[in-house]
């Protein structure tokens, strides 16, 4: 299926609609709460959630014996529950930093849920093929009830998001001031908390034990670079979200049936990437042209302070000198020169240069012109 | 002089694991002093308002505001924490740090509307920061940071202010900014307890004085009691300062 064909296949075909629509959902709400972890220094918590959830997916499977989703999910949802809980014990009860806690947890659960799942694997079950599904996602399971279940997650995410919008900002800026000023912060830590890990619940059908946190993550990093309202940044992670969904699902789909998960997780990379370059205010790209321009006026202005107390030995402040005197100052180069004669600071005739009324002006009100931009 | 208790504190005694940071501490603070709590690092004199402000739970003793516990009288307390215990990179402006000091007022789910923002406006304006308001916060100074953590309190409208070493790390202008807002707030009769640490400062900047070591040293009026004798009981060494006349 080329992209053509695709996109008239979106509209038309009921599987292809789901399953776009349902990433686009997951997309959104992941980037909307993707932000808080991001902002709480929190990443790797998503990481440890969703990779705690593997063994309640193989739990509930033998439990039950009933691949539905809904069954296996609810066991991730218990079983990230309580990676979150131990994480959480770890941190407070023992001397352990969090780096360590949430990497303990993340590899001791998922090591036991892998174990599970092999230990599945050799039962005489003609049903259980398909649970590995979990581990990379697989978006084409998508059914529409799914999609309607992410859409009332969704729904209800915003909700409560519009609703504490106020409490959550303040205990994610400052957590001691706002139990100084009477709000519940436990109560709003573990609201934020449970709709990460339902968040995550959601997405393992689709994108799997193993990249979930990307799909967290990724959005929420790209849309900081944009912004510094906090505000505008939920908005755009939940856009980039939206977008590295339909966009993974569209280019998993038009070009063979590569896995989506894989597909959708790079495709918030590369808006990850591009938000690290390009972003006007925090780019590497602008960041470096302002640096080297900065720098560069910088030479120029000394280079002209330089010949301002040459020239001002003299009565006549366009007395020519030669150039060669020049030479010995080491911010000085051909092209400064040029430059200068370029902004009429500095006037050449032949060998000789002279400094302008303009130039001298500017030369001597340097400094203070230097700090009012620092203002 | 009878003065009304704004702060009373009894068998404190807070630890964090096994060894206690703060051991039985009796104190009173009356109402309308600019005080001093000084001490030598891990003294517990941050560890001492985080309690009485119920960030930290006690291990044993109790502290009551205007003769009630704090859970009662939140509204007329007010916290300046530590410049740096919080992430001056968070997307959001200097205003809306100031406006957080609106937000316990308000209670749960309200929006802060038009009276609090000019309220927090005119916290902006005391601490001379007005012209910054929309600055994105991680461009400001760190002399700037301190203003904002400042004016976020003044919104707070509280009686008693609890500030945590506001004058770590600013310029001397700042420093200035902030001591006359603290001297006017003492004339406008708030009590005002400030973590502290250039003891230098100390009989120019207040006039009521704690000394902390994990125990209580002393208390009282800077003029009674800034001496060798507390300061060396309080650090340990000879310590001299010259106090002026």
């Amino acid at each position: 299926m080329d992209l053509q064909e695709y996109f008239s296949l979106v509209f038309t075909d009921y599987t292809l609609r789901t399953i776009t629509l349902g990433t686009a959902i997951l997309g959104a709400v992941c980037g909307m709460l993707g932000s808080f972890a991001v902002l709480r220094k929190q990443s790797l918590l998503g990481d440890a959630i969703s990779h705690a959830a593997l063994p309640g997916i193989a739990i509930a499977f033998l439990i039950t014996g009933a691949k539905e989703s809904n069954t296996l999910l609810i066991g991730a949802l218990v079983s990230g529950l309580i990676g979150t809980f131990w994480i959480r014990g770890i941190i407070t009860k023992t001397h352990l930093k969090s780096d360590t806690a949430l990497g303990l947890i993340l590899s001791l659960f998922f090591g036991f849920g892998m174990l599970l799942l092999t230990f599945i694997q050799k039962q005489p079950n003609a049903n259980q093929a398909g649970l590995d599904k979990y581990l990379f996602g697989q978006a084409a399971t998508l059914v529409e009830s799914d999609v309607w279940f992410m859409a009332i997650v969704a729904g209800l995410c915003l909700f409560v998001l519009l609703l504490f919008w106020k409490e959550f900002k303040l205990l994610l800026f400052d957590a001691d001031y706002t139990k100084t000023l009477g709000f519940n912060t436990k109560f709003i830590d573990i609201l934020i908390t449970s709709f990460i890990v339902l968040a995550i619940v959601l997405g393992l059908q689709t994108v799997g034990v193993v990249l979930m946190s990307a799909m967290l993550l990724a959005p929420a990093a790209a849309a900081r670079q944009w912004t510094n309202s906090l505000s505008v940044m939920v908005i755009l992670a939940s856009v980039f979200g939206a977008f590295a969904g339909v966009f993974g699902t569209t280019i998993s789909a038009s070009q063979n049936n590569l896995s989506t998960g894989p597909v959708i997780v790079i495709v918030a990379g590369v808006f990850v990437l591009i938000s690290f370059v390009f972003s006007p205010s925090r780019g590497l790209l602008f960041r470096q042209i302002r640096l080297i321009k900065n720098r560069r006026d910088l030479e120029l202005h000394k280079t002209l302070a330089f010949m301002y107390h040459i020239a001002e030995t003299h009565d006549d402040i366009s007395h020519p000198h030669t150039v060669k005197i020049l030479n010995n100052f080491q911010g000085y180069t051909r092209s400064t020169l040029k430059k200068l004669v370029d902004r009429n600071y500095v006037t050449l005739d032949g060998q000789m240069w002279s400094l302008t009324e303009n130039g001298f002006n500017t030369a001597s009100n340097l400094y203070n012109q230097q700090s009012d931009n620092n203002e | 002089m009878s003065q009304r208790i704004a702060v009373q504190i009894d068998d404190l005694t807070v630890a964090y694991n096994y060894k206690p940071v703060l051991w039985d501490i009796d104190l009173e603070i009356p109402e309308g002093v600019l005080m001093a709590i000084v001490g030598p690092n891990g003294a517990g004199k941050s560890t001492l308002i985080k309690s009485i402000l119920g960030i930290l739970n006690p291990i044993a003793g109790s502290v009551s505001i205007y003769g009630k516990p704090y859970d009662q009288q939140r509204k007329l307390v007010a916290y300046v924490p530590q410049k740096g215990s919080v992430d001056w990179d968070f997307p959001t402006t200097a205003l809306d740090v100031v406006m957080m000091g609106t937000y316990g007022s308000l209670g749960w789910i309200k929006r802060p509307r038009q009276k609090e923002k000019k309220a927090s406006l005119e916290a902006l304006e005391k601490v001379g920061m007005l012209s910054f308001k929309n600055r994105q916060i991680s461009q400001l100074s760190g002399g700037q940071q301190q203003r904002i953590f400042l004016a976020r309190a003044l919104v707070q409208n509280a009686s008693i202010y609890f500030m945590d070493e506001p004058f770590q790390g600013v310029d001397a202008s700042t420093e200035i900014a902030i001591i006359n807002i603290l001297k006017a707030l003492r004339k406008a009769g708030k009590t005002v307890v400030v973590v502290h640490h250039d003891l230098q400062t100390v009989p120019e900047y207040f006039d009521w004085v704690t000394f902390l070591n994990v125990k209580k040293i002393a208390t009282g009026p800077v003029k009674d009691i800034f001496n060798d004798d507390n300061l060396t009981k309080t650090y340990g060494i000879n310590y001299k300062v010259s106090i002026q006349e």
